[in-house]
C-alpha cells in the first residue's frame, strides 16, 4: 500500500462515511492488522465511535476481522482492505453498467446495495420497488415480483453474490462484555465468497404484492408508518442471507467491453461484433482469471452469430484471419480443426491496451516526438543513446533532452553493461530501455495521486463558496415551501431575486468547476481500471 | 556512478601534476557528453506548479459521461445522508448557525441503523450503560450527579415542549415504548439520543431569537 493509495482512501472514506470513519480507516490502512484497543488508543477517539466506525467499515466490506488468530481468547483483529475502498471511485460506473444491462430496476438494485454494503434480498426488493413507485405516475405501482425477477437475473449472471458467512462471529454465545471473543478457533484466511457453494443460489422469498405509495404531503404520517414498518416482525424467509455486489464480475464485463470497443476502433464494427460473440460464448466457460478464452471453432462462432448481422460464412473466415493477423493480437489461432479454432487473448489484449495507454500518456505529456522515442524503446527493447538519436530521426541535442526528461520522470530506465569489471565509462554500454510493468505501476500511482488532487480541489472549491452554497440552498427551500403553500408568482420572483446576478454567476461557475472535476475523476478511473487489470493479470500466476 | 566519480577524481589529480592537457585517459567526446553537448544543469528542486508545455486534452462528453456524473453526485449526497456516515460530535460551545437547526432536524429524522450482529464481532455491540456503572463506586457518584442533572434538564425540556407543541411529546412517548422493546440494542443509542435531545431542546427554546435572526438575514440579502 503506497502513500498515494492511503491518501486517496482517506479522502474517499471521508467523503462517503464522514471524518470519524476516515480516521479509523486511515489508521487501519497505515498500521495493518490491529485490535480494538489499539485502534482506540491510536486514534484517540471514544470507544463507541470507534466501534460504530468499525461496524460501518465491516458492513461495506472495507474491513475484515479475524478472531483468535493468536490462539483462543486473543482479541479480535481488524484489517482494512485498500483495494475495496478504492472501488468506491468506480461506483457510478457499476451503477451505469447495471442500468444498460438490466434497466432502471437493475440500476436501483445495484445502487442500493452499493450504498448499504450488503442487504437481504427481501429488503432490497422492497426498497427498490418503493423507489420505483415513487417515480412512477400516480395510480400505478411496482410489482415486487418484477423486481425479484431482475434481482434473480443479476444473481444468475453472477453480478451479485452472497456474502460469505461470517467466520465464527455469530456462532459463539451472546455474551456482551467488551472483551468477549469467540473461543472457536477460526482459520486465519478470510473466506472468499466463491469458496462457498451456495454463492449464487437465490433463496425462496415470500414477497408478494405491490409497493404502496407513500404520500409526500403527510410527511409526519409517513415517518411514523416507516417506523411501524420497521418494527413489523414480518419474515420473508431469507433472513441472514446477505447479498453483495460481485466486483470481479463487473470488472470482467468492463474488460470485455474495452476489448470490443478497441477492436471496433482498430478494425471495424463487424469484427467487433465477432469478438463480442466470441466473448459472450466463452463467458460461462472461462474463469475470470484465465489468460485466454477456451478455443472456439469457426463453425461454432458462425452458428452463434446473431442473425441480424448477416455475415456469410466465407466473410467470417476472412474477418477471423484479419483479426489473427492484427498486430494487437486480440484474437489468436489455436488449431486447424473444425474450420479453425480461435481464442481471444485476454491478457495479451490487456497488455497491449495498457501499452497503448502508456504511449498516449507520454505523447500528451511530453509531445509526439518524445512518444516516438518511447515507442522506439518499447519495440527495440535496449538502445544506446546514439542509436536512439539515429532511429528516431531526431537531432542529437533534442533527442538527448527528451531522453533525459523521460529518464528523470522514470518512464525510461538506464542499464549499464560494462565490458570490463571496473565500470569505466569508456568501456561501458549505456542502454536505455522501457520496462512496461514497472512503468504501468508508476503511472497507476500517478493516477491515484491525480484523483486525490482532484478531490482535494473540489473540496476546496466547495469550501471557498460555502456561504454562497448555503444561501442558495436556503432560498431553494424557501421557494419550495412557498410554492407548496400556493404563494403568488410575484412573491416567488421576489425571493428568487435574493440571489444577486454576480452571486448567480459565481454559483454557475462553481457548478461548472465541480462538474468538471467530478467528471475528470470518473474518467481517470477508466485509466486506473485498465492499468490495474493489466498489472493484476500479468502478476498473477497463469493458470 | 561511483566509478564515474573516481575517474573524475583521478583526472583532477593528474591535472594537479601540472600537465593539464589530458585530464582523462580517454577521449570524452566518445561518451557524447562533451561541452555544449550536455543539457543545462538543473539547480534546485523543480517548481511545485510547473508550466505545462502541452495542454491537456478536453474531457470526454456525451450522454454516458453526463449520466455517470449525475450518478456520482447523487450517490455522494445519498451516502452522506445514510446512517453509515458518522458525524463527529460537534462542540457545544460553538455559536449555533441558523442553518444548523435544519441540519439537526434532518439528522434526527434520519433512520437508525442496527446491523445484523450475527455478521459482526460481538465486541462491537454497543454495551449497556449499567454495566459500566457497576464497576466502580467513584464513577457511580459522578454519573449519578450527571444523571440527576440530565433528568432535571430533560424534565424542564419536556415541560417546555408540552407548552410549545403537544405533538412532539406524543412522539417521545412512542419512542419510549419502542425503547422498552429493544433495550439491549438501543441502550447506547439512547445515551446519544439523550445528549442530542439536550442540545436540540436547548436551542429550540431560543425560538424567538431564531425568528429574529431569520428576519435579519432576509434584510441582509435584499441590500
Amino acid at each position: 500500500m503506497t502513500a498515494q493509495e492511503v491518501r486517496l482512501c482517506g479522502l474517499l472514506l471521508q467523503e462517503h462515511f464522514g471524518e470519524v470513519v476516515e480516521k479509523v480507516g486511515r489508521n487501519l490502512l497505515k498500521s495493518g492488522t490491529q485490535n480494538l484497543r489499539a485502534i482506540v488508543h491510536e486514534t484517540g477517539l471514544s470507544v463507541d465511535l470507534v466501534k460504530k466506525s468499525l461496524c460501518v467499515l465491516v458492513q461495506h466490506g472495507a474491513c475484515s476481522f479475524i478472531q483468535g488468530r493468536k490462539g483462543p481468547g486473543s482479541p479480535t483483529e481488524y484489517k482494512a482492505h485498500c483495494d475495496r475502498v478504492l472501488r468506491i471511485l468506480r461506483y457510478p460506473r457499476y451503477i451505469y453498467t447495471a442500468k444498460t444491462l438490466y434497466g432502471d430496476t437493475g440500476e436501483l438494485i445495484i445502487e442500493e446495495l452499493l450504498q448499504r454494503g450488503h442487504m437481504t434480498m427481501s429488503n432490497t426488493v422492497k426498497t427498490v420497488a418503493d423507489r420505483l413507485t415513487q417515480s412512477m405516475d400516480e395510480g400505478s405501482s411496482m410489482d415486487y415480483g418484477e423486481v425479484s425477477a431482475t434481482f434473480s437475473k443479476l444473481v444468475e449472471t453472477h453480478f451479485l453474490q452472497r456474502c460469505p458467512p461470517a467466520a465464527g462471529a455469530g456462532t459463539t454465545g451472546s455474551s456482551q462484555t467488551a472483551n468477549s471473543t469467540s473461543a472457536a478457533p477460526a482459520s486465519s484466511t478470510a473466506p472468499t465468497p466463491e469458496s462457498f457453494p451456495d454463492c449464487y443460489r437465490v433463496p425462496q422469498v415470500t414477497l408478494i404484492g405491490r409497493s404502496k405509495r407513500s404520500l409526500a404531503s403527510e410527511e409526519g404520517e409517513d415517518q411514523r408508518n416507516a417506523k411501524k414498518a420497521k418494527m413489523d416482525p414480518e419474515t420473508h424467509g431469507d433472513e441472514g442471507i446477505y447479498w453483495q455486489v460481485n466486483f470481479e464480475r463487473f470488472h470482467q464485463h468492463f474488460r470485455d467491453q474495452t476489448i470490443i470497443s478497441a477492436v471496433a476502433n482498430k478494425l471495424d464494427q463487424t469484427s467487433s461484433e465477432i469478438v463480442r460473440t466470441m466473448l459472450r460464448m466463452s463467458e460461462v466457460t472461462t474463469s475470470s482469471t484465465a489468460p485466454c478464452t477456451k478455443p472456439l471453432s469457426a463453425n461454432e462462432i458462425f452458428r452463434s452469430l446473431p442473425a441480424t448481422y448477416n455475415i456469410p460464412r466465407h466473410i467470417l473466415d476472412q474477418y477471423l484471419t484479419l483479426l489473427v493477423d492484427d498486430p494487437m493480437e486480440f484474437v489468436g489461432k489455436a488449431g486447424e480443426s473444425g474450420g479453425g479454432m480461435y481464442i481471444v487473448n485476454l491478457n495479451q489484449a490487456l497488455a497491449n491496451l495498457a501499452r497503448a495507454t502508456l504511449e498516449s500518456i507520454v505523447q500528451e505529456r511530453f509531445g509526439s516526438r518524445s512518444a516516438r522515442i518511447f515507442r522506439l524503446l518499447l519495440r527495440k527493447r535496449h538502445l544506446e543513446q546514439k542509436q536512439v538519436e539515429d532511429f528516431a530521426m531526431i537531432p542529437a541535442k533534442e533527442a538527448k533532452d527528451m531522453l533525459y526528461t523521460l529518464l528523470s520522470q522514470n518512464l525510461v530506465q538506464l542499464q549499464e553493461i560494462p565490458k570490463t569489471p571496473d565500470f569505466a565509462p569508456s568501456r561501458t554500454f549505456y542502454l536505455y530501455t522501457v520496462n512496461q510493468l514497472p512503468t504501468a505501476r508508476l503511472l497507476l500511482q500517478n493516477c491515484y495521486k491525480t484523483v486525490a488532487n482532484l478531490m482535494e480541489r473540489r473540496l476546496f472549491e466547495a469550501k471557498e463558496s460555502k456561504r454562497l452554497l448555503e444561501k442558495s440552498q436556503r432560498i431553494e427551500a424557501i421557494l419550495a415551501s412557498l410554492q407548496a403553500s400556493g404563494a403568488e408568482p410575484e412573491q416567488l420572483t421576489e425571493v428568487e431575486e435574493m440571489i444577486t446576478a454576480p452571486e448567480k454567476q459565481q454559483l454557475d461557475s462553481l457548478r461548472l468547476h465541480v462538474n468538471k472535476l467530478d467528471s475528470a475523476e470518473n474518467q481517470v478511473d477508466e485509466t486506473i481500471f485498465l492499468l490495474e487489470s493489466y498489472i493484476s493479470s500479468s502478476t498473477k500466476p497463469t493458470s | 556512478m561511483n566509478r564515474v566519480l573516481q575517474v573524475v577524481v583521478r583526472g583532477a589529480a593528474m591535472a594537479g601534476k601540472g600537465r593539464g592537457v589530458a585530464a582523462f585517459t580517454f577521449n570524452i567526446d566518445a561518451l557524447g557528453i562533451g561541452r555544449g553537448n550536455m543539457p543545462e544543469a538543473r539547480v534546485g528542486p523543480s517548481p511545485l506548479f510547473p508550466t505545462t508545455e502541452f495542454k491537456p486534452v478536453p474531457l470526454k462528453g456525451g450522454e454516458e459521461e453526463d449520466y455517470m456524473l449525475a450518478l456520482k453526485q447523487e450517490l455522494r449526497g445519498a451516502m452522506q445522508r445514510l446512517p453509515h456516515n458518522i458525524k463527529a460530535c460537534s462542540s457545544k460551545t460553538e455559536v449555533e448557525k441558523y442553518t444548523e437547526r435544519y441540519l439537526k432536524q434532518a439528522q434526527i429524522n434520519s433512520e437508525e441503523w442496527t446491523p445484523d450482529w450475527n455478521l459482526f464481532p460481538k465486541e462491537l455491540m454497543p454495551q449497556s450503560k449499567k454495566r459500566r456503572i457497576k464497576k466502580g463506586t467513584k464513577t457511580k457518584t459522578v454519573k449519578k450527579l450527571k444523571e440527576d442533572k440530565a433528568n432535571v434538564l430533560s424534565k424542564l425540556d419536556e415541560l417546555a415542549k408540552k407548552d410549545e407543541n403537544p405533538e412532539k411529546s406524543d412522539e417521545e412517548t412512542e419512542k419510549k415504548a419502542e425503547d422498552d422493546e429493544e433495550i439491549e440494542e438501543e441502550e447506547l443509542e439512547e445515551d446519544i439520543e439523550e445528549e442530542n435531545d439536550y442540545i436540540e431542546s436547548y436551542f429550540d427554546n431560543g425560538e424567538d431569537f431564531a425568528a429574529e435572526s431569520d428576519d435579519n438575514m432576509d434584510g441582509e440579502a435584499t441590500y
